[in-house]
């Protein structure tokens, strides 16, 4: 198995920024063997899509290959015709994207985007090509594979999608596949499929793959070897097991380090302490889909409720449900002891006040045309009337207190910060109001997980200066366990369990929590194979 | 200001420089105009020559003249107009957007009755009923153009609404005004810049095509639309005098779109 496949030697990029040309990966070599898979980690802007793109010699628009070469089986794949690459890629080099949805064409079926690839490339005929996606659907354990075909991507599930795709990857047994992110947007429990699904796909035809996450866990059960790239350079390569026992680097330390974020354990809240938050048999609907179904729940003051499910739980909708965006159609939600009014347009200033939400995406949730002392500055002068310098000391405190230098920021536009610092401002326009209720919905979902921690830790400071009350919405059972005091599972607009962190983490669990938690990919290369292996046994 | 100025393109510098030209023209038409702009003052259709530069019009006024004071009322009223136009569609398109619901049904079908008529033969019916005067020509026209930057205020508006930031200000407990003034108008304004060129434009074409019609400015007002047709006959002997408040519309015309096109990619950051 010495045969080497793909060698990547002193690969340089450029990309084009403001009118010149900046290098994104700085001369990066990478040798992969024939079924060998390759893990490249790294945070966002550390390069590893950008060199998974190389390796098949493409860049993307405004990118250029500047210096080194790529050498596949034999061939340089840097002096290709484009008519040459095309007939190497799809065939012998495939490449999985991060967003199946977005990554199919909505307008056609899936037999006939899996067809695609080997007719165009002369392989198969289109009639034994669908045979053959009957067999590789089957393979992939997808529901009726005889007739997912002849579905619509929109008809099948994230899941299956991202399945699929795997499949017309597989489709002209390609000796290379790039994996980009693949699972990045799947809830855990769907997750855990689409791993084992590539893992046995990539063993049983010996394909080679590049497997591109920035989750250490899903690659450690993934890849042979592992890659950490940083800023556009190679900080370090090993095999998974050595890697992951024995990180070299400082920075690789650092991201191990991560997942050990624990919050110390708060005492229980006293008897007859009044909730802050009570949500009472709450049954809530978009139209007429019902999204939540009789649910109830307390938040106490200063804790930190973490609310935990799959996408479609309505974890979300519950929040929503609190902020007064959606009004339930049954039961109430009582605020400090005093029901608010269940649309938030009918709420006073005062009540408006006390909960405040931090959103999920950033990039979203600020406005591009305000300058961050606008963004911060707006709330703390509508609520507490501050005007002209009073209210641009508070911005400044507040800045302050979110760790950002406040002259460098004060005047800046959102576009000019990074993805920490814009849900940093996010936070800080929560501040701004001086709630008593946070609503954090996936706040640290979108971030690469260094920054996420610095976000979880910020919180966690604000909690204990300002006595704070958290709601945390999060599908990442690692922030849970980093930040929460109290956990809520939800499913299917229903609760499932709810009690304080230990409770839920220890067992025994109900059927949904125990899928939940071991569906979290641990650290442990052979973890996936364990819980499978379990699992089939329980069948 | 000035150091955007000297980053301009050249395109931008030519429309700027011809915008400045027209404003010079209708800012000082009565000095600058060697004839009255309604008075005779020669025999009809005498060629260029020393005293009447560009020759004479099918009445004997001075076309040079004509052409200057036309500058003036042609232009004015196409920017007043265009500006009615928009300050309505985009107030009505964005107000639509945020409030949603019936207030939105109504506007947007009421919208879609006045376009669902040919708009020249409509403002041409309005006109015959309301007179041919100035006021009713803005007010026609501008009522009948909006409808168009209804739809594209309120596209654009419903893409900004649906964004976190927006629901932020809603749940903060923002007035209406505040919401579409500092959340959503600077959001939308760089379609909206592209759309007053393109509408400054299209309301200019049909202020003289009315005028070509005998329904838009009044004569002996001079018109750069109603020029055109009042010199018609000339083109049949060759001659390109009747062109020249044709040339001058056009001329306008793409100044305008130079200038919105380069002040859009600064709106936008869109690279070129």
């Amino acid at each position: 198995m010495s045969d080497i496949l793909l060698d990547i030697k002193g690969l340089k990029v450029e990309g084009k920024s403001a009118d010149t040309w900046q290098q994104i990966i700085n001369g990066v070599d990478l040798t992969l063997n024939r079924g060998e898979v390759i893990g490249l980690i790294g945070e966002s802007g550390a390069g590893k899509s950008t060199l998974g793109l190389a390796a098949m010699g493409y860049a993307h628009d405004g990118c250029r290959i500047s210096g080194g070469s790529v050498n596949f089986d034999g061939i340089d794949l840097l002096n290709l015709s484009s008519a040459q690459s095309r007939g190497l890629r799809g065939k012998r080099i495939a490449y999985v994207a991060q967003s199946a949805a977005a990554s199919f064409n909505p307008a056609h079926r899936i037999i006939d985007q899996y067809t695609e690839g080997p007719v165009v490339h002369k392989v198969k005929g289109r009639t034994e090509a669908k045979k053959e996606a009957e067999v590789l659907f089957e393979k992939l354990q997808l529901p009726n594979p005889h007739t997912i075909g002849f579905r619509y991507p929109h008809q099948v599930s994230g899941g299956q999608l991202q399945r699929a795709m795997t499949v017309m990857a597989m489709s002209c047994k390609p000796d290379l596949i790039i994996f980009d992110e693949p699972t990045t947007a799947l809830d855990v429990t769907t997750q855990i499929e689409v791993l084992s699904a590539i893992r046995n796909i990539v063993d049983e035809f010996n394909t080679a793959a590049i497997y591109i996450t920035h989750d250490l866990a899903v690659v450690a059960q993934m890849a042979d070897r592992i890659k950490i790239l940083l800023k556009g350079d190679q900080v370090e390569e090993a095999p998974t097991a050595e890697m992951l026992d024995a990180p070299q680097e400082e920075y690789t330390k650092s991201l191990w380090a991560v997942r050990s974020l624990k919050s110390p354990i708060k005492p229980a809240p006293a008897k007859g302490d009044v909730p802050l938050i009570q949500v009472q048999g709450v049954t809530a609907a978009y139209g007429k889909v019902p999204v939540l179904h009789d649910v109830s729940f307390d938040i106490h003051k200063g804790r930190t409720v973490a609310v935990v499910g799959e996408s479609g739980s309505g974890k979300s909708t519950a929040a929503r449900v609190i902020a007064g965006l959606l009004p339930p159609s049954e039961g109430q939600v009582l605020i400090g002891g005093e029901a608010f009014p269940t649309h938030f347009k009918q709420r006073s200033k005062a009540q408006l006040q006390q909960v405040q939400m931090i959103y999920q995406m950033a990039d979203t949730a600020l406005n591009p045309k305000q300058k961050i002392s606008e963004i911060i500055g707006r709330p703390a002068e509508y609520y507490l009337d501050l005007k002209g310098k009073a209210a641009r000391e508070r911005v400044r405190d507040l800045l302050f207190q979110i760790e950002l230098e406040p002259d460098q920021f004060i005047d800046r536009y959102p576009s000019e910060l990074s993805g920490g610092q814009k849900q940093r401002i996010g936070i800080a326009r929560a501040l701004a109001a001086e709630p008593s209720f946070i609503i954090c919905d996936e706040v640290t979902s979108a971030l690469d997980q260094l920054v996420a921690e610095g976000i979880l830790r910020l919180l966690q400071k604000l909690q204990g200066d300002l006595d704070l009350t958290y709601m945390f919405i999060t599908h990442d059972l690692a922030t849970v366990r980093a930040i929460a005091d109290d956990v809520i599972v939800m499913k299917d607009g229903a609760l499932v369990e709810m009690g304080s962190r230990e409770d839920i983490f220890a067992p025994p669990h109900p059927d949904y929590t125990e899928l939940l938690l071991s569906s979290v990919p641990q650290m442990d290369p052979n973890w996936l194979t364990t819980v499978l292996n379990g699992r089939a046994q329980e069948r | 200001m000035w150091n955007d100025l000297k980053k301009a393109p050249l395109t931008a510098w030519f429309g700027i420089v011809t915008i400045a030209f027209y404003i010079v023209l209708i800012i000082f038409a009565d000095v600058l105009a060697p004839f009255d702009e309604t008075s005779i003052v020669g025999r009809k259709f005498e060629p260029w020559g020393a005293e009447f530069l560009l020759g004479t019009d099918n009445l004997g006024r001075d076309m040079l003249s004509r052409l200057i004071y036309g500058a003036r009322n042609t232009v004015s009223i196409a920017l007043v107009t265009t500006m009615i136009t928009f300050a309505l569609g985009v107030f009505m398109g964005l107000m639509a957007a945020t409030l949603g619901g019936w207030l939105d049904q109504l506007i947007s079908r009421l919208v879609d009755v006045l376009m669902s008529i040919p708009m020249l033969i409509f403002a041409l019916l309005l006109l015959t009923i309301f007179g041919t005067n100035v006021v009713s020509l803005v007010l026609v026209i501008a009522i009948l153009d909006s409808t168009r930057v209804f739809r594209l205020a309120r596209a654009v508006a419903m893409d900004v609404i649906v964004m976190d930031f927006f629901e932020a200000a809603q749940l903060r407990g923002e007035g209406l005004l505040w919401q579409i003034r500092r959340e959503i108008l600077p959001n939308v304004m760089p379609p909206l810049i592209a759309e007053f060129g393109l509408r400054f434009c299209f309301v200019f074409l049909v202020i003289s095509a009315l005028s070509f019609l005998g329904l838009g400015i009044q004569p002996p007002t001079a018109d750069w639309g109603s020029m055109v047709r009042d010199n018609a006959t000339l083109i049949t002997f060759g001659e390109v005098t009747p062109l020249l408040p044709a040339a001058a519309i056009a001329w306008l015309t793409i100044a305008v779109n130079f200038v919105v096109d380069w002040k859009l990619h600064q709106a936008s950051g869109l690279k070129s």
